[in-house]
């Protein structure tokens, strides 16, 4: 059984997302990352990238397969997590601690589309 | 039936299958070939004929060939083949060359891949190389892909024009499936400098179709600026001594292997090679060996980072490569293993002997002019002040296949450790002899 963590907001693909103000932090599920197996490459946008809701702005990379990772929301990537860049199994030790990138919403009307934690539970079986 | 008598399919299929696809006849299928490569007539096919009657038979077409002594380039070498590397890599271990599927149980194929990826970065300077491409000229335009996979939103390169012109070509027939812009110049500095505003990458020669090797003194610099990468289309074998793409600050090394050993057979098989820095190694296309360590801790081989190929996110693959031309990558392996640093030094001193030996000569005979300023390797254009065709044709009639001509106007010459001095002394009279 997976973790799923309370107050944050997920996608349908299994992305988190934490509101700070403006900012969305994103990361991937606990689901995710116990579906993937051992996460061996986090692909991420450079900062001041932007990326659109629904579309991807990278990928994981894990032993068994390749997965992208899809925008929650839309905005300008204000920070990206490069510690994933040589410890891609923080995301594996602890989903919800190890964040992605930090974007700046564009239209905070997005997060209204996202799944609250007992909704996600319910995809993520 | 008559001529389709193997096909599996009868009339039946093959009219439901060509109303599928929207076509009336199996002919259409062949519009795209131009009409004046279409055989018309009737096929001749003769009756059987026995064993000894087919080898007679190709033997007498082999006697018609002239053998010549090739002094020509142009991306094509003709250097020593030590006899050995036929042996090695016909043994039967190895002559199923294709990369296995069950790669790990490969682990005789998987090691010399390793060797050959690591004797193209020893030669190149640069950090990683996949288990080879086609050729030269398809590894280039894989390259080019690689360069707008691996900047964002930019779909431009820079040319050079004094790449080999079927490197060229190749180039433009990818770019052009993938919608990507190329600008073929002279003057590719000044082109990264001024204009070009979405370019992802630049590729210039180390040693030019007129056999100068190139200076790329800020290039490196200046197509960083840029933002874009740099790729170098090198000949292996002069790697040995020029300056190599790490040194000039490239991205990307690529080139056709053919000149480590690879006999000329009229036009292949050859095969590409392809590197490039760490940086850029989750795109870099094709298949990669990588060294690692079994359970129980023995070094053992295995295919990695599979995650850029089609395979497995084939939408996002940076290429559609998924094989290798591992005899030929193999024949190279075992051609450089048995040369060594200090053979493959000794060779470039050889050809750069030769080279400049006819060189002079040439022009001593008043038949010529200098066509470039610069220093060269092996290979060398100049300009004609006789008739080309004469010239051809009286080298032709004493064996020698040499003075190619370029697009230019120039005629080229190339000179190997395999030339001896009394055969560009035959030369250098044949050309005074023509009026």
């Amino acid at each position: 059984m997976s973790k799923i963590a309370e107050g944050l907001l997920y996608s349908e693909s299994h992305e988190w997302v934490k509101v700070d103000g403006n900012v969305a932090i994103i990361g991937v599920s606990d689901f995710a990352q116990s579906e993937m197996g051992d996460i061996t490459y986090v692909e991420m946008p450079d900062v001041d990238d932007e990326v659109e809701a629904g579309s991807d702005f990278g990928a994981l990379e894990s032993v068994k397969t390749s997965s992208e990772l899809i925008a929650p929301v839309s905005g300008k990537v204000v920070a990206r997590n490069d510690e994933l860049e040589d410890k891609p199994e923080l995301i594996n030790e602890d989903a919800y601690a190890a964040w992605i990138i930090k974007v700046e919403m564009s239209d905070e009307s997005e997060l209204d589309a996202l799944l609250n934690a007992a909704a996600y539970a319910e995809i993520a079986k | 039936m008559g001529a389709f008598s193997y096909f599996p399919q009868t009339e039946e299929d093959i009219r439901i299958m060509l109303e599928r696809i929207g076509v009336s006849s199996l002919d259409d299928l062949y519009a795209d070939v131009p009409a004046d490569f279409i055989y018309k007539g009737e096929y001749d096919l003769p009756s059987a004929m026995s064993e000894q009657q087919v080898r007679d038979f190709f033997e007498g077409l082999a006697a018609k060939n002239t053998r010549l002594k090739v002094f020509v380039g142009q991306g094509a070498y003709d250097h020593y083949v030590p006899s050995v590397i036929p042996y090695i890599t016909s043994r039967s271990e190895f002559l199923t060359a294709y990369t296995p599927y069950q790669c790990e149980i490969s682990q005789g194929t998987l090691r010399y891949i390793f060797e050959w990826q690591t004797m193209i970065c020893r030669l190149t300077g640069l950090d990683c190389a996949n288990a080879s491409m086609y050729d030269g000229p398809t590894a280039a335009a894989e390259a080019v892909r690689m360069c707008v996979a691996s900047t964002k939103k930019r779909n431009s390169v820079i040319v050079s024009a004094r790449l080999l012109p079927h490197v060229i070509e190749t180039i433009r027939t990818y770019a052009k499936y993938a919608g990507i812009n190329v600008v073929v110049t002279d003057k590719v500095a000044e082109e990264v400098a001024e204009g070009v505003l979405d370019l992802a990458g630049v590729i210039v020669p180390s040693i030019n179709r007129f056999g100068i090797i190139e200076s790329h003194l800020g290039l490196a610099d200046l197509v960083h600026e840029k933002g874009a990468l740099l790729v170098e289309y090198c000949d292996p074998s002069a790697l040995a001594v020029v300056k190599t793409p790490a040194e000039w600050g490239a991205d990307i090394a690529v080139g056709d292997g053919q000149s480590l050993g690879i006999p000329l057979c009229f036009g292949g098989p050859y095969v590409g090679f392809m590197a490039c820095r760490e940086a850029l190694m989750r795109k870099l296309p094709g298949r990669i060996v990588g060294q690692t360590t079994d359970a129980s801790g023995k070094r053992c081989y295995v295919l990695t980072l599979q995650a850029r190929e089609q395979h497995i996110r084939r939408e996002k693959a940076t290429s559609n490569i998924c094989s290798n031309e591992s005899l030929m990558a193999l024949w190279c392996t075992v051609y450089l293993s048995l040369m060594g640093p200090e053979g493959m030094r000794k060779l470039n001193a050889l050809c750069y002997e030769g080279a400049h030996y006819l060189h002079d000569a040439l022009l001593a005979t008043g038949k010529f002019e200098s066509a470039y300023e610069g220093e060269f390797l092996k290979e060398f254009c100049l300009k004609p002040k006789c008739d080309v065709r004469k010239l051809q044709q009286a080298l032709l009639d004493a064996g020698f296949f040499a003075g190619l001509q370029t697009e230019d106007g120039y005629v080229t010459f190339c000179v190997t450790e395999k030339h001896t001095r009394e055969e560009l002394d035959q030369i250098v009279e044949i050309v005074k002899s023509v009026k």
